[in-house]
């Protein structure tokens, strides 16, 4: 579309001045977590520290307790992930593979259930967990976070199993394989490109999640999360700022290291979530 | 239907029986299926949806039996209360600005990256979606750091002689608003870009070069075929948009927390205070009326949907019942 040569330069340079700016907020945190305090009021706009503070991760990991907090989120997003994958995927089985009697209504309700007005239902959902027993520990908070209908990766499983050859079915039907057997040994490692989306985006989602931990730790500081555990530490150290630039890093590398490998997984299955 | 029944009596009956068990015992299989999901839907769900609607109905701490049952008292206060209003407003502020600011610059990055030619593009699409993936509470403190009136920005400014004296960026109740919604687009707007192009790619190559054969420059085509094929994906952008910037408790709890004296306080920062703060929910924790402001923001989220929803749904549905009479055609066959 752009045919001048000065023109295509005068994008690059424009697209490359724009993306330092759009990522400087976070080449500023990895910079600034290896100041010292004193530094880091002082130093004004410069970015490059004398010398590379290193302890302040380990002050951070170790006496600011991000490292309880850092276990606490990958257990939590890890089993989050695997709660979700589990039940979308045998929801997206049963709504796209088999006939049964009731199928439509359900397809209705699954859609309809994005339109419901939900009110503030934390609430309950507060009050439930700690009925059930569960909020002394954090299965408290992976119940939560992965319950409710992912609607997203229902419908994402159930085309992609619609989609695939009736053949499949009836050659493994022949062997005398039962639904189970045909589900978890030939259906479910064919979808693997689905399961690895919705891997990733719940990742990303439940690594980010914020308000269902805070709420549901507010009385158990030893169950907090990365996001929440730093919200905390703000509140407890507020002068503490390479401190919590270094908090800031430990809670951030993580998912961008991920996505920056698996990009194109997750920019695909963001974009095939629109188009459908 | 009657395909099948002819079907059925040409072959023999013992098929007919193995067929129809064979059937049966897969839809008992798809109810075993479901069953997980629907269990774990009706308890953490729609019961949880339920109650918020029932909470709203009584004065209630949180703590002890709910017995206090005062009709529709929670509302009248809502709607009284300035607060409220002011939460409102600033809502819509943040959901307008981040829908303007975010969709719109998207559109912009995701026309120049749609070049073919341009080298180098995933580089950039990656850059560009980077505070996408990142945690917004975190993104909150730092970005809280940035502008504090100490910060980096502005020492910046003060260094390139732009100010002469430091600007509250966050304390100022305008100015913070402003920082919120320029913040939540630049969080945003990654996403946006890969919605519009995937809208973009999925426009055929032909009409581009039709264009170009009948003499058409980069500004007609834009005006005259990509803007217009870029419609219905574009409701769903801005629906999308809308919907996820009611949702700005992250970000406004960590970058303002509501501040200065409630002048950037959202409505759902407005439920949480109410609802877990005592200290920011006027000196006691009021579960009956954030569950009602929670309803009011439901209702307020229910009436975007279906305004903005209604041209690009209702299309999808119409597609869903095509597919299904496909679906169904070869069944019978």
């Amino acid at each position: 579309m752009i045919t001048t040569k000065s023109a295509r330069v005068m994008i690059h340079v424009f697209l490359l001045l724009f993306g330092i700016v759009w990522i400087y907020p976070f080449v500023w945190m990895v910079f600034s977590s290896l100041k010292t305090n004193k530094e880091f009021l002082t130093s004004g706009t410069k970015l490059i520290p004398e010398d590379f503070q290193w302890q302040n991760y380990s002050e951070a990991w170790i006496t600011a307790n991000f490292s309880g907090y850092f276990w606490n989120t990958v257990i939590f997003t890890v089993s989050t992930v695997i709660i979700v994958i589990v039940l979308s995927s045998l929801t997206g089985y049963a709504l796209g593979r088999i006939d049964f009697p009731g199928k439509k209504t359900i397809m209705i309700c699954v859609v309809a259930i994005m339109f419901i007005p939900k009110g503030y239902t934390i609430i309950p959902l507060f009050k439930l967990v700690n009925a059930m027993g569960l909020d002394n520990s954090i299965l408290g908070i992976i119940v939560a976070e992965s319950s409710g209908a992912h609607v997203l990766f229902i419908l994402m499983f159930a085309s992609f199993f619609a989609n695939l050859p009736k053949s499949i079915e009836e050659a493994a039907e022949i062997d005398g394989a039962g639904v189970l057997t045909i589900f978890t040994k030939v259906m479910l490692p064919l979808s693997m490109p689905i399961v690895a989306t919705t891997a990733i985006m719940q990742f990303i989602w439940t690594w980010s999640s914020f308000l269902v931990p805070l709420v549901l730790t507010i009385s158990k500081p030893e169950l907090r999360t990365l996001a929440v555990g730093m919200e905390n530490f703000v509140q407890t150290y507020a002068v503490d700022f390479s401190g919590m630039a270094a908090g800031a890093t430990i809670s951030l590398l993580p998912v961008m290291i991920i996505f920056i490998i698996m990009q194109r997984y997750f920019i695909e299955g963001v974009a095939g979530a629109v188009k459908s | 239907m009657a395909n099948n029944l002819e079907l059925s009596q040409k072959s023999t009956s013992k098929d007919t029986s193995n067929l129809k068990t064979l059937q049966k015992r897969k839809a008992i299989w798809a109810y075993i299926f479901l069953a997980p999901q629907i269990i774990v839907f009706f308890i953490f769900s729609a019961y949880p949806i339920v109650m918020s609607y029932v909470y709203s109905f009584y004065e209630w701490s949180g703590i002890g039996p709910l017995n206090d049952f005062i009709g529709l008292a929670n509302y009248q206060q809502l709607l009284t209360s300035e607060r409220f209003w002011n939460s409102a407003l600033v809502s819509i502020y943040y959901i307008l600005g981040t829908t303007v600011l975010g969709v719109g610059g998207a559109l912009i990055l995701a026309i120049i990256l749609n070049d073919q030619k341009l080298k180098s593009k995933g580089f950039y699409r990656a850059i560009y979606f980077l505070p996408v993936v990142t945690t917004t509470a975190i993104v909150g403190i730092i970005i809280g750091s940035i502008f504090g009136i100490n910060g980096f920005f502005n020492q910046l400014l003060v260094d390139f002689n732009i100010i002469d004296k430091p600007i509250p960026w966050l304390t100022d109740p305008v100015l913070a608003v402003i920082i919120l919604i320029v913040i939540g687009s630049w969080k945003g707007l990654g996403i946006n870009m890969v919605y519009w192009l995937a809208g973009l790619q999925s426009i055929p190559n032909e009409l581009y070069e039709s264009a170009q054969l009948d003499g058409a420059g980069f500004w007609a085509t834009l005006r005259h075929v990509t803007l217009p094929l870029l419609k219905p994906i574009a409701a769903v952008i801005i629906l999308l948009s809308l919907v996820s910037g009611i949702n700005a408790f992250d970000l406004v709890k960590t970058l303002t927390n509501g501040g200065p004296n409630f002048a950037t306080e959202t409505m759902d920062l407005f439920i949480y205070n109410y609802a877990f703060s005592s200290q920011l929910g006027g000196g006691q924790v009021r579960m009956g009326y954030a569950s009602a402001a929670g309803v009011l923001l439901g209702l307020f989220t229910f009436v975007i949907s279906m305004v903005f929803g209604a041209a690009s749904f209702g299309k999808q549905i119409i597609k869903l019942k095509g597919n299904k009479k496909k679906k169904g055609g070869v069944k019978a066959l």
